[in-house]
């Protein structure tokens, strides 16, 4: 690390550098010098593709390589944001060494191997199970809602090592070889009818110990930096008025007025009010965060949004008295924008934002506990071994 | 871009009228009394705190702070019901005089010495604020004005008559005062009888001050709902952690957390669209949409928080004895006041181009 920081001039300044000297012509080898020259992620340490800089510089050396063959950050969005920063807190230097450059350049892609049929808001009540064979472990179970599975290289895996523990106790923390005997990928279609997701079975897949992150036993404190960085990657851009769903609600009154009707136009206002109100609140969280005094508005803005989306996308159907859809098909290509999509896509696909991610009802408890201060709803699961819970 | 925080300017005073509302202010022992305004507690944030000439310019004997700061004080004023006229003397009449250019009047309304009301109905939306009801013949003005707001104890009343907006003092009117569904904010009926106007604007001019006057009033009548609405939660989320049913606090059942969250996530919005129409205000951009966006969404805000309250007291919240009814009646008029929700939605449609079906 520099004595002084780096400031934004020094970023421009080394890409530009380091530019001159790379034409981007063959995209790897053009990524791969890039994640060495420490140009990646600017705010890794160095060695790991980073310079150890401030978080708030990314911006500037992401601007100044535009137009330049891009990582995809789309198609390795897990990686990025939940593999990669659990790598770096608890990856050993092997570990990290190994994963972190063909992560960053799209290389090899990870996937997300935590949710289960039976363990959904409840993660750490997971029955996957790992069990110790001479040196390596064994894993047994079924995982689901698995974006980019289908093409994953890598995925990052909790499993139970332990059933007599009580259940946070007794998970450990894997990198799971999506190459590996026994792994089994299925597209998960939606209720859309397309399959964003794809559910993974695991049988008796065989695992080096040095694929396990972390120690056996602390896979859920593991798993706890996984899941606030899905938390912090869950904010969304800073919109401009009508900039999202509500766009297409109110150009849709504006440009079809045989549509409107006397009973829906105050429905639409109330719409619209409660677009710009979030709108307002993502704002201030904005402000909030830029002047260092970040608050807990980030969970009420989550909430705030699900319901309003679910809201804005029933009355797109109503007022456009919609009965056709644009295609049930199974598109496993690249997710298509949202807004190119017919209103019935967005309804249906907007029921989803209130489960993933933390259900509005855990985000509700979450607020009341964590933000208000309530008391905890008295609890019979933490002090039992996992195998004894009723399930 | 719009700054939707709080300066350290702003916080400071928050501290301090905190502290003064803290010692000073009993809203439940002035309800059913003539005397409806804390005369008392209003000479010491008038005159003593420089509240009352809040929105003055230094060179006219206020305090020349702004919009912004004004807001805030509605917010602490909110969370305190104090029954105090500083949104119909301060913000609204203090706009109207300002606008009009007179000096005299305003110095005597920012030293806290001569309180001045607008004459026009509590429940006026900004964009009908001109329709006046007193005729005028010559200097004479005749007619009445019913329900409005912070005229109690006003020495001067401007009154839109005719095709001009007039000071009238206290011969010649005859004030009723109302029993008002919110005891901390009395409304009264105003009649004059041939009472000696002065004439302070006329025609365009008339109609852009009191508009004027209206709009700044909704626009800041937001923030006393923010505050109105963050004390009916404190105080429930007080309530539910120390209340003990089936043996445990009540706070720990979903049904209650969950419906704190929602009022929770409800203030926190309300909120930026309060500082929202604030900053509007204090840079004159976009002032319509804000200040009718601020009233679409705060209001109800208030109402939903202010019934929550009552309701998640249970028995104690029905009582005359609590204070929770205040907040429920201060939320439920200040929902009407300057025009109820669905009226700012409307103008939202014309602001917006979202017409109304054919």
């Amino acid at each position: 690390m520099s004595p002084t920081p780096m400031t934004p001039a020094d970023v421009r300044t080394s890409v530009a550098a380091f530019l001159a000297s790379h034409p981007p012509e063959d995209r790897t080898g053009f990524l791969r010098a890039r994640f060495d020259a420490g140009l990646a992620w600017l705010h890794y340490p160095v060695g790991l593709g980073g310079l150890g800089a401030s978080r708030a510089l990314q911006p500037v050396a992401d601007e100044a390589f535009a137009g330049t063959p891009d990582n995809e950050p789309r198609r390795i969005a897990v990686g990025l944001g939940m593999a990669a920063p659990t790598l770096l807190k608890h990856g050993t230097a092997e570990q990290r060494q190994r994963y972190l450059r063909p992560l960053w350049t799209g290389e090899e892609v990870w996937c997300q191997l935590f949710s289960e049929p039976g363990a959904g808001s409840d993660l750490a009540g997971l029955a996957c199970a790992a069990r110790k064979d001479r040196d390596d472990w064994v894993i047994t179970g079924q995982k689901v809602w698995t974006s980019q599975a289908h093409y994953a290289r890598w995925g990052i895996l909790l499993a139970r090592t332990d059933p007599d523990v009580p259940k946070h106790q007794g998970l450990t923390f894997f990198i799971c070889d999506m190459r590996a005997p026994g792994v089994t990928v299925r597209p998960l279609r939606q209720l859309t009818g397309e399959a964003e997701f794809n559910e993974v079975f695991l049988d008796e897949v065989r695992l080096e110990d040095t694929l396990r992150l972390g120690e056996v036993g602390e896979g859920w404190s593991v798993a706890r930096t996984t899941l606030m960085n899905e938390r912090v990657s869950i904010g969304g851009d800073a919109l401009p008025r009508e900039g999202g769903a509500i766009g297409a609600l109110a150009r849709m009154w504006r440009e079809q007025p045989e549509l409107r009707r006397a009973g829906l136009h105050d429905a639409v206002l109330r719409a619209w009010v409660r677009a710009e109100a979030v709108r307002l609140t993502g704002l201030r969280l904005r402000q909030q965060l830029a002047a260092g005094e970040p608050g807990p508005e980030g969970s009420a803005v989550k909430l705030a949004f699900a319901g309003l989306l679910q809201e804005i996308t029933s009355l797109e159907l109503e007022l456009g008295s919609t009965l056709r859809h644009d295609d049930w098909r199974v598109d496993r290509g690249p997710q298509p924008e949202f807004p190119s999509r017919t209103p019935t896509h967005r309804y249906l696909r907007a029921r989803g934002s209130s489960i993933e991610g933390g259900t509005s009802e855990i985000l509700r408890t979450i607020i009341g506990e964590r933000v208000l201060g309530l008391p905890a709803e008295p609890r019979s699961d933490l002090a039992v071994a996992w195998r004894e819970l009723p399930r | 871009m719009t700054g939707l925080l709080y300066s350290d300017v702003e916080s400071e005073l928050r501290s301090e009228l905190r502290a003064m509302l803290r010692d000073h202010c009993d809203p439940a022992a002035r309800i059913e009394r003539d005397d409806a305004v804390d005369v008392d507690l209003w000479r010491r944030l008038a005159r003593d705190m420089g509240l009352a000439g809040l929105l003055v310019p230094e060179h006219l004997g206020g305090a020349g702070a702004g919009p912004r700061e004004a807001a805030v004080v509605c917010e602490e004023l909110g969370r305190a019901v104090a029954p105090v006229p500083f949104l119909g003397c301060a913000v609204v009449a203090g706009t109207a005089l300002l606008s009009c250019g007179e000096p005299d009047l305003v110095a005597g309304l920012a030293a806290g010495e001569r309180p001045v009301a607008l004459a026009v109905p509590f429940a006026t939306p900004p964009a009908h604020a001109w329709s006046p009801t007193v005729t005028v013949a010559g200097d004479r003005l005749t007619g009445s004005v019913r329900a409005v707001a912070d005229a109690t104890i006003a020495d001067v009343l401007l009154v839109p008559a005719g095709r001009g907006l007039f000071a009238v003092d206290n011969s010649g009117v005859r004030r009723e005062q109302c029993t008002s569904l919110d005891e901390t904010r009395r409304l009264c009926d105003l009649s004059f009888e041939g009472a000696p106007g002065r004439l302070l604007a006329e025609g365009a001019d008339a109609e852009a001050a009191v508009r004027s006057a209206v709009l700044a009033g909704a626009a800041l009548l937001a923030s006393e709902q923010v505050g109105v609405a963050e004390w009916c939660l404190d105080t429930t989320v007080e309530h539910v952690r120390g209340r003990y049913q089936f043996g445990r606090p009540i706070g720990s059942f979903q049904a209650v957390k969950h419906r704190l969250a929602d009022v929770w996530v409800a203030v926190t919005q309300a909120r930026a669209v309060a500082r929202y129409a604030a900053s509007a205000l204090a840079t004159q951009s976009e002032v319509d949409l804000a200040a009718a966006l601020a009233q679409a969404h705060c209001s109800p805000v208030a109402v939903e928080a202010a019934e929550a309250c009552v309701q998640l007291h249970g028995g104690i919240g029905m009582t005359w004895e609590h204070r929770a009814h205040l907040y429920l009646k201060r939320a439920r008029s200040a929902a009407v006041a300057y025009g109820p929700a669905d009226v700012h939605r409307a103008r939202l449609a014309e602001l917006v181009d979202l017409p109304p079906a054919l």
